[in-house]
């Protein structure tokens, strides 16, 4: 027996899988966000060794800078599936993929703004872990900006999948910025990330929440690639079934 | 060579540049001089006067002294090997800011080596434990290096 591997890589068939899997992640994102909320604010300490209450944004905070990375390596690998084998359906991902990864990043600058001003006691700061996810911010505008800047589609896939490729250099320096080796070589204000200096409601709650947003992300994705499938192959019999349908 | 093949020959070129300029990246960042600068580049003089840098190091214990009459005040940041510098700020400390543990400051070196601070903000560590928690640990994980010896900004 043959796979075929390219069975969902259609728009056609690929459009009415998404439907189904949207409820299965969107009833785990809220379960697990919520979960994980909750765990993260009445079940957890209230004061740490140096933070008090405030310490708490963490749990939104780090769930949606791993998601802002983690979506833009998903993103390239998209938007290079689709200069290799010219499909269409991994550019549409990678556009859809754009949108949420650039609203997490924003989300975890913002989040981040209201601990740094509470803890450090500046809600912004040049030092290299904050820099370089601005920059990642920007990255992520430039790709959409530069999608909707060209009118034909492919055009637009193939400039943009070069670009969110170029980009792809900021992921492991922003990793870096604060997780070298020597902690003295490479000296920033945010913290070094310890998995393993964490108390355990604190671990388990982090983890929940993390779980939680990876699979609202899954869900908005899916959710978003649908709508560009329908707007894109609005003039195919399949979509005009689709309607004649309603 | 396909068209195919030959583009995923240009795809993993690219990556490949993609990859050495990011390694170049982080190896510039972590030169130290991106961000700020430790009380030994400080004293050694390697650091302009009058000029808006930053000074990354722990507060000294028992360097802290306020004026009575005004917010003026002033201490030493210290790497713990011997390395100091004077602070003077006029504002208010955050929150966080503790002897002992990590600060940044912003501000601008005078002739006599003195920081005049326009910016202090605290670190605060990546242990995310209540205190008594820590103690227990410490106490599990006996003899634990001394963590004072060792500073990380």
């Amino acid at each position: 027996m043959t796979i075929n591997w390219f069975k969902y890589s259609s728009p056609a068939s690929f459009y009415p899988l998404a439907g189904k899997l949207i409820p299965v992640f969107m009833v785990l994102a809220i379960v697990l966000t919520l979960g994980g909320l909750y765990w993260g604010f009445f079940q957890t300490p209230d004061v740490l060794s140096d933070q008090k209450q405030y310490y708490r944004i963490i749990f939104v905070h780090i769930a949606s800078a791993w998601m802002a990375m983690w979506l833009y390596v998903v993103m390239v690998f998209w938007a290079v599936l689709g200069l290799i084998f010219n499909t269409r359906l991994s550019y549409m991902f990678a556009c859809a993929t754009a949108v949420t990864g650039a609203i997490m990043t924003a989300l975890s600058l913002w989040t981040g703004a209201f601990w740094g001003q509470t803890s450090w006691g500046t809600w912004w700061d040049w030092d290299p872990r904050m820099t370089t996810q601005l920059i990642l911010l920007f990255l992520y505008m430039g790709y959409i900006a530069l999608h909707s800047a060209i009118d034909d589609n492919r055009r637009a896939d193939r400039a943009s999948a070069v670009l969110a490729m170029v980009g792809l250099a900021i992921v492991p320096v922003i990793y870096y910025s604060i997780n070298c080796p020597d902690p003295n070589a490479c000296a920033s204000l945010h913290q070094e990330s310890s998995m393993e200096r964490i108390e355990t409601n604190i671990f388990i709650a982090i983890m929940t929440t993390v779980a939680g947003f990876w699979m609202y992300c899954f869900a908005v994705i899916l959710m978003r690639t649908r709508n560009i499938i329908l707007q894109r192959e609005r003039k195919s019999s399949w979509v005009a079934r689709l309607e004649a349908l309603k | 060579m396909t068209a195919r093949q030959k583009r995923i020959v240009f795809i993993i070129l690219g990556l490949c540049a993609v990859a050495g300029s990011s390694v170049m990246i982080t190896k510039a960042m972590q030169s130290n001089l991106a961000y700020l600068y430790a009380p030994e580049t400080v004293l050694a003089g390697e650091v302009p006067e009058n000029k808006l840098i930053r000074v990354g190091g722990l507060v000294k214990k028992g360097s802290l002294k306020r004026s009575d009459t005004s917010l003026d005040l002033s201490f030493v940041l210290t790497d713990n090997r011997g390395n100091e510098v004077t602070v003077t700020y006029d504002r208010i400390l955050p929150d966080l800011f503790k002897e002992e543990q990590s600060a940044v400051v912003r501000g601008k070196l005078n002739s006599d080596k003195v920081m005049i601070a326009e910016e202090v903000l605290a670190k605060h560590d990546a242990e995310y434990m209540p205190e008594e928690l820590k103690d227990v640990l410490k106490k599990e994980h006996a003899p634990a290096p001394d963590k004072t010896t060792e500073v990380t900004y």
